[in-house]
């Protein structure tokens, strides 16, 4: 299976990875996936007062499509409110990054990833739990 | 010179020697004639060619040319022996044991031959990917028509004892098979002494065509017999019709013949090359080989590389071409069942990476295949969560992990 060249891109150049403090009251951690299945995603925001994602990093244990769409997230996150950010669904990841059916299972974890350090921020910060969607596999 | 990228990957298929192609040539072209056609010079000359390449075959293993059948790869030939023993051998019993880690040329016949009413025991391996003899013993009722055993794994190399598997066999009066398609033309084969009743193979394996293979069946000691699964003009004694692939069979007997005159010298230089390919990169911390490795193919090494993802790792060797446990892109999602077998974790049958040698593999290219896996190996664990959570001291299965 041939890979598209913006997956190769970010596969090879993964833009923002790395670890916020996850003590800060400021930053949301979602870690989701699981070893057992192939690929892990830890996606970490940092929001300001103005509920602004001021960065995003991440680390990613997966294929090239999971690292490809966890480092993607990350890009669109920044600058984007956190309420901006729970509309990214994963179905703009797959077409952004043109990743075949087999690979769609990525960017629901990369959502799933979204959503969870929301969850964790809103958390942290008083404010109630946010419905998570149903894991789409 | 380095040519990129290189080819790791031998136990997928071999490239076809280019010796082997030379023998070929002439059956492609002006000798075309079918092996079957008695009455011209035509017919003659395809006849002798695959005599030949019988004989050729027959000294490879060991045995008599009369008891090579010819078919058009592993597959079928698993398929024609165990089908084809199941229904041969209906009045003595409906019973086959074999091993949760045989091919899927073995396992997805046996499972048609469950639907067809038969019973089929499969084995589980130790954590070296080796059968338990006790266990196979035990698994013996008065209704076990054959025991199917492969000789060597497909993806960690291993060799099962097939001579002590071979006298439990002739002491019950079972008949045995072995899928050998990993070990004929790697390692010394030999029917006689290692008391095999059936086994197949192919070319594409060592060094030969694909779309060819064959199919040993004893003849003596005891006669044995196999219904056809395809019915036909009744070549190969009745058990395979259909024309034979002349051109294919003269590189299998030719593959064959290089095999048996090479080995000793290919295997010394490819076991060495594997040897410092291993030693080197099981220098990476938490780096594990998969299955054993005292019996083992020369030319295979299967490493797990934990905390990262195998597909993810094969896409940072891309100029290797290797293959690995983790089936990332299959529906399933499904990790190996092989590694499973041997009781690894999920997520150290994802991390894994299959390496496999052959006579055309250099030393450069092993330099090269070291310095790039080690790299690609520290890349991916800087962008591993979970090499990160190790490297801070935290237990991974201490994490409730949501399973989807």
């Amino acid at each position: 299976m041939a890979y598209s060249d913006k997956v190769i891109d970010h596969y090879t150049n993964p833009r923002n990875v790395g670890t916020l403090d996850k003590a800060k009251k400021s930053v949301g951690t979602g870690l989701v996936g699981a070893p057992e299945c192939g690929d892990v995603m830890r996606l970490q925001i940092e929001v300001d007062e103005n509920q602004v994602i001021t960065d995003a990093k991440f680390k990613t244990f997966g294929c090239g499509s999971a690292i490809a769409s966890s480092s993607l997230a990350t890009e669109w996150l920044k600058g984007k409110t956190v309420d901006e950010a729970l509309a990214i669904d994963n179905m703009a990841i797959v077409e952004e990054l043109a990743l075949p059916p087999v690979k769609i299972h990525c960017s629901v974890l990369a959502e799933d990833a979204i959503k969870t350090a929301i969850n964790d921020y809103r958390v942290k910060n008083g404010l109630p739990e946010l419905e998570m969607p149903k894991s789409h596999h | 010179m380095l040519t990129l990228p290189i080819y790791l990957d031998n136990n997928a298929t071999t490239p076809l020697d280019p010796r082997v192609l030379e023998a070929m040539m002439p059956y492609m072209t002006n000798m075309f004639g079918n092996a079957a056609s008695r009455n011209h010079a035509f017919g003659w000359q395809a006849e002798e060619a695959v005599d030949y390449a019988r004989e050729q075959i027959a000294s490879l293993i060991n045995c008599s040319p009369k008891e090579i059948i010819f078919t058009s790869g592993a597959t079928e030939s698993d398929n024609l022996a165990l089908k084809g023993v199941f229904e041969m051998y209906a009045s003595k019993g409906n019973h086959i044991i074999t091993l949760t880690t045989e091919h899927k040329a073995v396992l997805d016949p046996c499972k048609h031959i469950e639907k067809m009413g038969g019973k089929v025991t499969y084995l589980q391996v130790d954590e070296k990917g080796l059968i338990d003899l006790k266990e196979l013993e035990e698994a013996i009722t008065d209704k076990t028509i054959l025991i199917s055993v492969m000789y060597a794994n497909n993806e960690i190399g291993v060799i099962q004892p097939i001579r002590e598997i071979s006298a439990i066999a002739k002491k019950r009066g079972i008949l045995f098979f072995t899928d050998a398609t990993q070990a004929v033309g790697k390692i010394p084969v030999d029917v006689e002494a290692d008391g095999i009743d059936l086994m197949a193979f192919s070319a594409h394996k060592m060094y030969g065509p694909k779309g060819v293979g064959a199919l040993y069946v004893r003849r003596k000691n005891p006669r044995v017999k196999v219904t056809a699964q395809m019915d036909g003009g009744g070549h190969e004694r009745g058990m395979r019709s259909g024309t034979l692939n002349v051109p294919g069979i003269v590189g299998l007997g030719k593959a064959a013949e290089i095999a048996k005159q090479d080995m000793e010298a290919d295997t010394k230089r490819i076991a060495a090359m594997r040897d410092r390919l291993e030693r080197e990169l099981t220098t990476i911390e938490e780096s594990y080989v998969n299955g054993s490795t005292e019996h083992r193919l020369p030319h295979v090494s299967n490493i797990s590389f934990k905390y990262v993802e195998g597909e993810g790792l094969m896409m940072g060797v891309k100029d290797l071409a290797v293959s690995s446990g983790s089936a990332c892109t299959s529906a399933s999602l499904e990790p190996s069942y092989v590694l499973k077998a041997l009781g690894l974790s999920d997520d150290l049958a994802h991390s894994s990476l299959r390496f496999g040698l052959s006579r055309f593999t250099t030393d450069e290219e092993i330099d090269y295949a070291i310095d790039h896996v080690k790299e690609a190996v520290a890349k991916l664990r800087e962008l591993s969560p979970l090499w990160e959570m190790f490297k801070e001291g935290i237990d991974l299965n201490s994490i409730e992990w949501a399973e989807h």
